[in-house]
């Protein structure tokens, strides 16, 4: 995958009972270690409760992911699944940033 | 990396050069894309990026632009600051950067306020439909300093 690129910090934390290498920001280095169990943990940590439009947001980042295609704010206007204002009310706090996290993909690098 | 000590970010934009209302709206965009409040004061010339009819037709700025790296009597000649802005158009697209129409709804709709500046708006003997719907009003300079309500927030003039 393309983060491993990167030099990152790797670290080591226990989420949903397994043990998950993850970066100095807390984003997941192994898409691999990630299942729903681990996402819903991860957004705990954010307070955030996921329901079901956050599985169909979360779902379609990672099917982007998968795909290579990259992520941005513009993306998500045009994705049909979500427009940009519910993006926001879903995961606050800076939408693209906390939702990538929770999907357990890496942080966009875009600056747009 | 620890946690941003910035949480609001006030933009002024009087400039109604294309290079300039990029500048502020990525800076604004990208405030919100990082959790941290955004709002942009357009005064002067910066009013064009929200009046609908000239919104889509901002230049870049060939004369008196030493970055442009061509002499100041070219920037001048007809045509020539059209191609240079259908040239950063077209690079600006290439990075997936929205057109300034598209630009100011993402902002808006990811909750960046955008305020005209009064004293322009009367200077230019404007009106509140010459400008786009997402504006969400005309107000003075000592309204938008009101708005700087919490610590950590800053002031940038563009």
């Amino acid at each position: 995958m393309k983060l491993l690129i990167h030099k990152y910090i790797n670290m080591k934390k226990i989420i949903a009972q397994k043990e998950i290498d993850v970066n100095e920001e807390g984003y997941l280095l192994d898409f691999g270690q990630w299942n729903r169990e681990v996402g819903k943990e991860l957004a705990a940590e954010k307070d955030i409760t996921l329901t079901d439009r956050h599985w169909e947001v979360i779902e379609y980042l990672q099917e982007k992911q998968r795909n290579e295609e990259p992520l941005s704010i513009r993306g998500i206007k045009k994705s049909g699944v979500i427009d940009i204002k519910e993006f926001y009310s879903l995961f606050p706090g800076g939408p693209l940033k906390v939702s990538t996290l929770i999907a357990g993909i890496p942080k966009p690098k875009s600056c747009i | 990396m620890g946690e941003t000590k910035v949480k609001k970010m006030l933009f002024i934009l009087s400039k109604g050069t294309i290079e300039n209302a990029y500048a502020a709206f990525v800076m604004a965009n990208g405030a919100r894309m990082e959790g941290i409040e955004a709002e942009i004061f357009f005064t002067f010339f910066g009013l064009e990026a929200v009046q609908k009819k000239k919104l889509e037709h901002l230049h870049v700025a060939t004369v008196g632009n030493p970055a442009m790296h061509i002499p100041t009597m070219l920037g001048g000649l007809p045509g020539v600051e059209a191609f240079a802005t259908k040239m950063m158009k077209k690079e600006m697209e290439k990075l997936d950067m929205p057109p300034i129409g598209e630009f100011l709804e993402i902002l808006s709709d990811s909750g960046c306020k955008l305020w005209g500046c009064k004293l322009a708006v009367d200077m230019f003997h404007l009106e509140r439909e010459d400008f786009i719907d997402e504006l969400d009003g005309i107000i003075t300079i000592g309204d938008f300093y009101a708005r700087a309500d919490q610590e950590g927030t800053h002031l940038l003039f563009i």
